[in-house]
């Protein structure tokens, strides 16, 4: 039987990662290699490959422009909470953790729901 | 008890086969089918009504006797399409075989093909994927017709699907048992001792009948059994030699059982009462609903339970249960708060209220409660009334305050009246005032949901939020169904689609075998043929790949379908878990030229899903990558499915 195992991050977690200060990302961090390492590494099988996450796989969690600075962003990723699987040195190294960082954050803005029209015409006849 | 004269002018067995046929189409579960008194206003029926002329005629009349005469040498399997055609069976999805060949023969020819009409199936598995489709839509059950042993271990995985969903499939399994006189060589491979023996352990009942009169009394009672809450697939061992031999009666004449519907089990008013004297006085009480409601009458009885309470209700994923657009439909993350939670016909009530994380090296998962200390737990369930043990269907052992074993539908008109006593006036104000607060967090995740929708709009891959809007757009003018399927589709459509009749979304596979999305899905576009209803189905690409045959069924017998492919090209769960090791490993996973970890791809090459389904007869399209031209695409595509044929999009999407 095959059943989803991947629950929800801890909110509180990240809030705290969120709090821990912001320290600099590495110098001159590559959006485009950070796509690449994105794909290699596996992080768009649960978070998509605009980093838009899934209910059924990130809890729902969105990191495409994520409000978490990169330091937080990287304690995490080396030692999550919740059920996502942690990814150590061995397997991303620091600067291409950066890359994905900056990758991440070169993702376009959502429009507002209420200018997709898709999003708003739900009622049928 | 008098003997009925027969009128020599009437076709006897002609006029009680439609006497029994009229029977059997309106009694599936009688209770369910009964008037609403809870919604209706009227006073509830007493708990033992008089018998009505169908159920008096029943305990009173003589069994059906038609002019089944030995003289003549006719074939037994004829006298079995008569059992056959006593129920209302309307369609027969089977793949021939030598096994049965004498009742195939007598289906088509003598029964004229018609209640039940053969649909022909390019696999086993598919026959009994559209059974179960089928019933999830038409709350009916169909029969299918499987090869000895070969043939039942394909229609194996299905079976063990529409078990766990508690969906009746009638299934009748050829095997020629005399040793001695059957063709040596491949019959003789085909054959087994106890062929039912291969899905014993995950079907209801099955039998092995040797005479045509035991054939009758079986197939009644097979019936009767799979179509009784908790509902469930039968199996019937048919031996070939008594199908083909000359029809006998052992000096008794031959008779059809009537069919009359169980009613199905209600909970014992004690229990009832006791829980809604819990739920009446809790302060933040949550309702649960998973394999709760299949009729439109269930859904309106579960609203109104709801909103007596203004209750949260939690919609698990093995029916729709409630509407979408209910204000009291509310995700799981309510159950922490909850002091009284009422799961009905829960799949797994462990999991309700435990937390399971798979994050730990050593395998074992991390477990944790979802539930406060003290938290009081009801649960009405019919799965206690099923005995079976061997495969997992029943997930941990949770302990429950309440138990009440009973079918929900048949149990909620008692406990809304008992609730409707328990409810003090003292309490109305605050129930009220809980109804509003739920109502403003309503709103406010509905927007938050939409704003959920708009990330990663215009990707390509195409989200698969986009993907289903764009659907939606194209078919919400229409009475429309989304048909069973397998697309893991982040659980838009149920979050973002208005859903309020029962026939919309109706769950799961139910042991989640992969293989099953695409013949139910023409199983259950079968149903909605008949209703007039517009068929869409998400399909996921590695479940197709099981059965691609479907497709041919549902052209060879015109069954309109919007299939829309969920294409991420991979078994994406098991993408996830290789990367999961690999990570607790400290190693990334070998993907070799794919994207994901070896044998988990669905690519080099791509599997050009649109010239599958073109092989077969349907209008494909694909594969469709840029946001931009699925809009018009679909819209094709349903032009040509509302002209009655299926249509397939291969659309390459997020992984989920």
């Amino acid at each position: 039987m095959k059943i989803a195992r991947f629950y929800l991050l801890p909110f509180a977690l990240v809030a705290g990662f969120m709090l821990a200060g912001a320290a600099a990302a590495a110098a001159d961090p590559s959006a485009e290699n950070g796509k690449a390492v994105f794909v290699k590494h596996g992080c768009w099988q649960c978070h998509g490959f605009e980093g838009q996450g899934s209910v059924a796989t990130s809890g729902g969690m969105v990191i495409a422009n994520t409000p978490l600075p990169f330091d937080a962003f990287k304690a995490y990723v080396r030692n999550p909470a919740g059920a996502m699987p942690p990814f150590h040195a061995e397997m991303i190294s620091d600067a291409d953790l950066a890359d994905i960082y900056a990758y991440l954050e070169s993702r376009p803005k959502p429009k507002p729901a209420k200018d997709i029209p898709l999003l708003n015409n739900l009622s049928s006849k | 008890m008098p003997k009925k004269q027969s009128d020599p002018k009437l076709d006897r067995r002609k006029f009680l086969t439609a006497a029994a046929v009229a029977g059997a189409a309106g009694a599936v579960n009688p209770a369910r089918a009964a008037p609403d008194a809870a919604t209706s206003g009227e006073p509830r029926p007493p708990a033992v009504l008089p018998p009505n002329e169908h159920v008096a005629a029943a305990e009173t009349d003589i069994p059906n006797i038609p002019p089944y005469s030995t003289e003549n040498r006719r074939p037994t399997s004829d006298f079995m399409v008569d059992v056959i055609k006593s129920l209302d069976i309307k369609y027969l999805p089977s793949n021939p075989a030598s096994s049965y060949r004498a009742l195939h023969e007598s289906l088509i020819d003598y029964g004229k093909n018609t209640m039940p009409e053969f649909l022909t199936c390019t696999h086993e598995e598919v026959g009994v994927g559209i059974a179960h489709g089928y019933y999830k839509i038409a709350n009916k059950p169909l029969l299918t017709t499987c090869h000895g042993t070969v043939g039942l271990m394909h229609a194996t995985m299905n079976i063990y699907n529409a078990f766990c969903d508690n969906a009746p499939v009638i299934v009748i399994a050829g095997n020629d048992m005399d040793a001695a006189h059957r063709p040596p060589g491949v019959p003789t491979f085909h054959s087994a001792q106890d062929i039912n023996a291969i899905v014993r352990d995950y079907t209801k009942w099955d039998d092995t009948p040797i005479s045509a009169q035991a054939f009758a009394q079986s197939f009644v009672r097979a019936y009767q059994i799979a179509t009784t809450p908790p509902c469930g697939p039968v199996v019937i061992s048919l031996d070939d030699g008594l199908a083909q031999e000359a029809v006998r009666d052992y000096g008794q004449a031959l008779y059809i059982p009537k069919f009359v519907p169980t009613a199905p089990p209600a909970g014992e008013m004690g229990a009832v009462r006791e829980a809604a004297r819990l739920l009446a006085n809790a302060e933040h009480p949550v309702i649960v609903a998973d394999r709760a409601v299949i009729t439109q009458q269930g859904m309106n009885l579960l609203v109104q339970l709801a909103e007596l309470l203004q209750a949260p209700l939690v919609r698990q994923r093995s029916r729709l249960n409630f509407p979408t657009t209910h204000y009291l439909g509310r995700p799981a993350t309510v159950i922490p708060q909850a002091d009284v939670i009422l799961g009905l016909e829960l799949t797994d009530y462990w999991a309700t209220v435990n937390k399971f994380t798979d994050n730990n090296h050593d395998g074992w998962g991390s477990m944790s409660p979802r539930t406060k200390p003290g938290t009081k737990l009801i649960s009405i369930s019919t799965q206690q009334l099923i005995t079976k043990s061997n495969y997992q269907d029943y997930q941990r052992f949770q302990s429950v305050d309440v138990p009440i074993a009973g079918d929900v539908e048949a149990t909620l008109p008692a406990l809304i009246e008992a609730l409707k006593d328990a409810i003090p006036d003292s309490r109305k104000d605050a129930i009220a005032k809980r109804g509003q607060t739920i109502k403003d967090a309503h709103e406010r995740a509905r927007e938050a949901t939409k704003q959920a929708a708009a990330i990663a709009w215009d990707a390509s891959p195409i989200s698969t939020a986009r993907l289903c809007m764009e659907i939606y757009a194209q078919i919400k003018d229409f009475d429309w169904s989304l048909v069973p399927s397998s697309g893991n589709v982040s659980g838009w459509p149920t979050r973002l689609w208005p859903m309020d009749k029962v026939y919309q979304f109706t769950g799961t596979s139910g042991g989640y075998g992969v293989g099953w999305g695409a013949p139910a899905s023409v199983g259950g576009a079968l149903a909605n043929r008949d209703e007039g209803r517009f068929s869409v189905s998400i399909q996921s690409d590695g479940d197709l790949m099981y059965a691609p045959g479907a497709l041919w069924t549902a052209v060879r017998h015109k069954i309109p379908l919007l299939a829309v492919m969920h294409n991420n090209r991979g078994y994406h769960q098991e993408v996830m878990h290789i990367q999961r090791l690999a990570n607790f490993r400290d190693r990334n996973p070998n993907t070799g030229s794919d994207l994901a970890p070896i044998g988990t791809s669905i690519m080099n090459p791509d599997i050009e899903y649109h010239k599958l389904a073109e092989s077969m007869g349907w209008w494909a399209k694909g594969p469709i990558k840029d946001p931009a031209d699925l809009g018009p695409a679909l819209k094709e595509a349903v032009a040509v499915v509302r002209s009655g044929q299926p249509a397939l999009l291969n659309v390459w999407t997020q992984p989920r």
